[in-house]
């Protein structure tokens, strides 16, 4: 009924929707396992977005990340592997009103569902996109995916990885009419919460790359990270994502960086020896697709009975 | 053992089912009462035997001609009486107008010379004149194909009749051919016949090019040795006198020489043509009527023949629009209040896009191309998933792209109207043309039980009103529907009575009101595996769909009792559906020798075909079938009516009399697969992979053939 406002004060609603309004099943997630804390982000932001549950939709494809909306208590639709893009374009494209979510992985996204990742950023539907990255097919057990570091053992590659990575962040940086581009660790609440945040805030398509450890299969990729925090980059700027201190404090090295400069962002993105941490690009600006598909939606049944008539005539004898 | 390799003589032998027969071809006068060859079992397998025994069949069979004939008598006049072309263009037609039933004409020429224009015009001016038209176009697979060349042949045929035309029809009365070397693409298709009279244009004789002449000079002495009637026109040379290029511009004179054969509607065609370059100037609308004009004075004082084909006042008719099947679908689609279609490019479902493209916003639509087949259909399952009504249209290869697809939305039990207009498999296969391969693919085509309703129409008109049923059906048993065209439904122009649209047909608007959160989202009825569902938005509903084994709540099935009682209502819908049909209905007598069955756009010619059969006494029925999933409930008991069952279809079977294949290794035509499984009885079928529609004669011989080999079995 009631909730505390940011600023303290009591904020009266009709309805007023506490964390677990948002919580569904209990999480069948590895202990350690990064994807707890994307979730826990997740609630957060939509309890403090005091966004409708039952307008909610979270859509996944196939994976361990995949499993997301079924730890919501809003919609959600768990499909097929690679295909979360198409589907949860498709609810939007016709119910703008929706508040649309997409949990994917490195495996869904970033190989089985390439086409659909790459055209998706371009169609830049107003939707949340967050891609669950362990660098590794956790629930199909330990096969090598397109982010496996080169020489990492896999259940496919015993001996190592035999090819240099995908940069999931080039690639999306790449395509035409991309409004945003993140990436986080999973290890960082604050972090995590801020950047999640803005892109579920940011008009379009919010795509965040999250670094995740996945403790059971490819445990070095994570706590090689956790361990060396020089191996990562916080990028600020007064348009990017604030933090504090703190956050600063844990993540020594710091780089200035407008996020509306997609040519620095694309240079910061290129370089291999060190990982970005924050909001790379956002283009406010870019057109979102989901304003062109949802036309014609608000035409009465008359209009209809009168424009299918009026079809008809064109062909009349 | 049967062997079908004989070496040596073999004339008037033909061997079935390891018995060799004779055949005598029947005169073409004779063939309306007669059919098109006599045939006699020679009751040996011995081809020695046979050899010597055959002389005093066809002996007899020869007889049975000639006393036809003579009953025949004064009547029987050749088809085609030879005209008279008048040098100096100054007579008139000598005999005036002859009135004739029907009449098919094809107009054949290069990619980009406009062929298919002229025709379309001819069949919308004959339709507008109340006759009944059927068009159908002639794509060559390449958008520029090399010129004068046979595999590049682009054009049209129109069928013209004093009454509904259903079907393409058999072989062509006449042809305008631009080149000679196209004629020939159509002449391997069997398009034309002994007596089909072509206006060839005779630029090519002169060509400066010695090859073409000689290609010319060549095909010229053949066509009249395949007895083809043949007029050399200086279309070309005519239309000089206008234009600098007839490249452009020889069709419009080509529909006037047509409109003045057929005594076609001068102004009627003239607006047409005006209709068509309404974007252009006036300038190239006159240009174009100048043209018609000159084609219209020059075959008055140059060609003999001209047809009066009467109107008809079938009601089909008196309020009618023109459109070929894939427009009939994409008005369906409008008609049946789908929200969104999302597609990608392929042949020959693309053109359905196309016109939604056109006009899907007069009804509030929109058309997605997505990037690939697999992200079209689910962007419309996204859609209906949140409440809007959805389709997909695509052809073979997309529906296997889709597979993956179709079979979540099955699972998930998720509303879906998915068009295939089918043309031949399997890959690439033929990409313009027809086949009905996609029903087994349809039924079956998915990994685990995938039940779903696929229904399959057999007219341009049912074109449009299926995909109504499809959406509705969709929504009432919460499941995707599979709705089967095909290429010759598709580019087959005709005129259709015109939908009396209801806003009943429209999809209800979106439910956004609360949900009994004491009802699960997959409340399934135990008898009929019916539930509703809840649509995102609709507060208490909240559940996660998952294509993953689930239970009444949604929830991952970890339990062998809920996977098998997932599929179970799953399947239950289909028999719910299948209570709510009635029994097809036996076109013919209920009971006789041979009832033939057949689905999608074969209809009009079977059933052409299975009327001059009846008319010659013999005793076959057939009936079409609408749903393919569930079936049509009282087959079986249809079938008892007849001696035997077979069904006639577009796709492949093998042939029982080919090498290596008798009993258990015969691969029977899709449909028939399915009857034998669902009957339990032994349906024959006859199925061919042409990659083109089957005309009523080709039919008709498949029916004599069956026939006599039940008389023979006797």
């Amino acid at each position: 009924m009631f909730g505390l406002k940011g600023d303290w004060s009591l904020d009266v609603k009709e309805r007023y929707f506490t964390l677990d309004d948002y919580s569904g099943a209990v999480p069948r997630w590895c202990t350690g396992c990064g994807d707890h804390g994307i979730l826990a982000a997740i609630h957060r932001v939509c309890r403090d977005a005091q966004i409708t549950p039952e307008k909610t939709v979270a859509v996944s494809g196939i994976g361990c990340s995949s499993r997301l909306p079924h730890y919501m208590n809003t919609y959600g639709f768990h499909g097929l592997h690679g295909r979360a893009m198409p589907v949860a374009c498709g609810v939007k494209s016709r119910r703008p009103d929706l508040d649309v979510w997409v949990a994917t992985g490195d495996g869904d996204c970033f190989s089985i569902g390439a086409a659909h990742w790459i055209h998706a950023m371009r169609y830049n539907m107003d939707l949340t996109m967050l891609v669950f990255d362990n660098g590794i097919y956790g629930l199909t057990k330990k096969q090598t995916s397109p982010t496996t570091p080169l020489d990492v053992p896999t259940n496919t590659h015993p001996s190592g990885a035999l090819l240099p990575p995908l940069n999931p962040l080039t690639v999306t940086l790449g395509i035409t009419n991309i409004s945003f581009v993140a990436q986080i660790v999973d290890w960082n609440a604050q972090l995590r919460h801020e950047v999640i945040k803005k892109a579920h805030e940011h008009k379009g398509t919010g795509f965040v790359r999250i670094i995740q450890r996945c403790p059971v299969y490819v445990e070095s990729i994570g706590k090689g990270l956790q361990d060396e925090p020089t191996r990562m980059q916080l990028l600020t700027h007064e348009k990017g994502v604030q933090v504090d201190d703190s956050v600063k404090r844990l993540f020594p090295n710091h780089a200035e960086h407008d996020p509306t400069d997609l040519a620095a962002a694309l240079t910061i993105a290129a370089n291999d020896s060190i990982l970005p941490l924050g909001i790379l690009y956002h283009n406010p600006d870019a057109i979102c697709y989901d304003q062109i598909s949802s036309v014609g939606l608000e035409m009465s049944t008359d209009e209809r009975l009168a424009g299918m008539n009026q079809a008809l005539d064109h062909f009349a004898i | 053992m049967s062997s079908s390799q004989v070496a040596g003589d073999t004339k008037y032998l033909f061997k079935r089912e390891n018995t060799w027969w004779v055949k005598v071809a029947v005169p073409r006068q004779l063939r309306s009462t007669l059919g098109y060859d006599l045939r006699r079992s020679l009751r040996t397998h011995d081809i020695d035997v046979a050899r010597k025994a055959r002389w005093e069949a066809i002996k007899e069979l020869r007889d049975k001609i000639e006393k036809s004939k003579a009953a025949h008598g004064a009547e029987a006049v050749e088809a085609g009486s030879k005209p008279v072309e008048k040098g100096n263009g100054s007579r008139q037609a000598a005999r005036g107008a002859q009135t004739i039933d029907q009449h098919i004409v094809e107009i054949v020429s290069d990619s980009g010379e406009g062929a298919q224009k002229c025709g379309q015009i001819l069949g919308l001016v004959s339709g507008k004149m109340g006759n009944g038209v059927w068009t159908v176009e002639i794509i060559p697979a390449e958008i520029q194909p090399p010129a004068r060349e046979p595999q590049g042949a682009s054009g049209i045929r129109v069928r013209m009749g004093s009454h509904y035309v259903t079907n393409m029809g058999n072989q062509a009365d006449m042809v305008v051919a631009f080149n000679e070397q196209v004629l020939y693409s159509r002449i391997s298709n069997g398009a034309y016949k002994e007596g089909t009279v072509v206006l060839l244009e005779n630029m090519w004789a002169e060509d400066p090019e010695e090859r073409i002449r000689n290609q010319y000079r060549e095909a010229l002495a053949d066509f009249q040795a395949r007895g083809l009637v043949v007029y050399e026109l200086p279309l070309q040379k005519e239309c000089l006198k206008l234009v600098n290029d007839p490249r452009k511009g020889k069709n419009m004179f080509v529909l006037g020489m047509l409109c003045r054969i057929y005594r076609r509607d001068i102004e009627k065609a003239k607006d047409e043509i005006a209709k068509i370059f309404k974007r252009k100037s006036e300038k190239v609308i006159k240009i174009n009527h100048d043209l018609f004009d000159a084609g219209y004075a020059f075959a008055r004082d140059n060609i003999d023949y001209e047809y009066e084909i009467p109107s008809t006042d079938d009601e089909r008719l008196k309020s009618a629009i023109v459109v070929n099947g894939n427009t009939a679908a994409g008005l369906g689609v409008m008609a049946a209040g789908i929200d969104l279609v999302a597609m990608y490019p392929i042949t020959p479902a693309t053109s359905a896009s196309h016109y939604l493209a056109e006009d899907f916003h007069l009804t509030g639509g929109f058309v997605h191309q997505a990037e690939d087949e697999i992200a079209a259909i689910g962007f419309a399952i996204g859609a209906s998933y949140a409440g809007k009504t959805a389709c997909t249209i695509t052809s073979g290869p997309g529906i296997a792209l889709k597979t993956e697809m179709i079979g979540l939305a099955v699972m998930a039990e998720i509303p879906l109207v998915i068009i295939d207009v089918q043309r031949g498999g399997p890959s690439t296969g033929l990409p313009t043309k027809v086949e009905q391969g996609d029903l087994l693919a349809s039924l079956y085509g998915s990994p685990g039980d995938s039940p779903k309703v696929v229904i399959a129409a057999a007219t341009i008109s049912e074109c449009f009103h299926f995909v109504i049923m499809a959406r509705k059906l969709a929504e009432s048993f919460r499941t995707p529907v599979l709705l089967l065209t095909d290429a010759n439904l598709a580019t087959g122009v005709q005129p259709i009575a015109r939908p009396d649209v209801s806003d009943e047909w429209f999809a209800p608007p979106l439910d956004q009101s609360a949900w009994d959160e004491q009802v699960a989202p997959y409340d399934w009825d135990e008898t009929s595996g019916l539930s509703e569902r809840p649509i995102p938005g609709m507060r208490g509903g909240e559940y996660i769909l998952t294509g993953l084994a689930h239970n009444r709540n949604s929830k991952i099935a970890y339990d062998t009792a809920s996977n098998q009682e997932g599929a179970d209502m799953r399947s239950r819908k289909l028999a719910a559906l299948s209570a709510t049909l009635k029994p097809p209905e036996v076109h013919g007598d209920p009971t006789g020798d041979l009832l033939i069955v057949g689905w999608g756009s074969t209809l009009g010619a079977i059933e052409e075909a299975v009327d001059l059969a009846r008319a010659q006494g013999k005793k076959v029925s057939s009936l079409h079938l609408r749903f393919l999933s569930p079936l049509e409930p009282g087959l079986k008991d249809i079938f008892a009516g007849f001696k035997k069952v077979m069904t006639i279809e577009l796709n492949y079977s093998d042939d029982p009399d080919a090498p290596l294949i008798n009993e258990e290794t015969r691969r029977y035509a899709q449909l028939a697969l399915v009857l034998r499984a669902h009957t339990l009885l032994d349906i024959d079928c006859w199925s061919v992979v042409p990659g083109h529609p089957l005309s009523p004669h080709r039919i008709g011989s498949v029916i004599d053939a069956r026939l006599e080999k039940l008389e023979g079995a006797e």
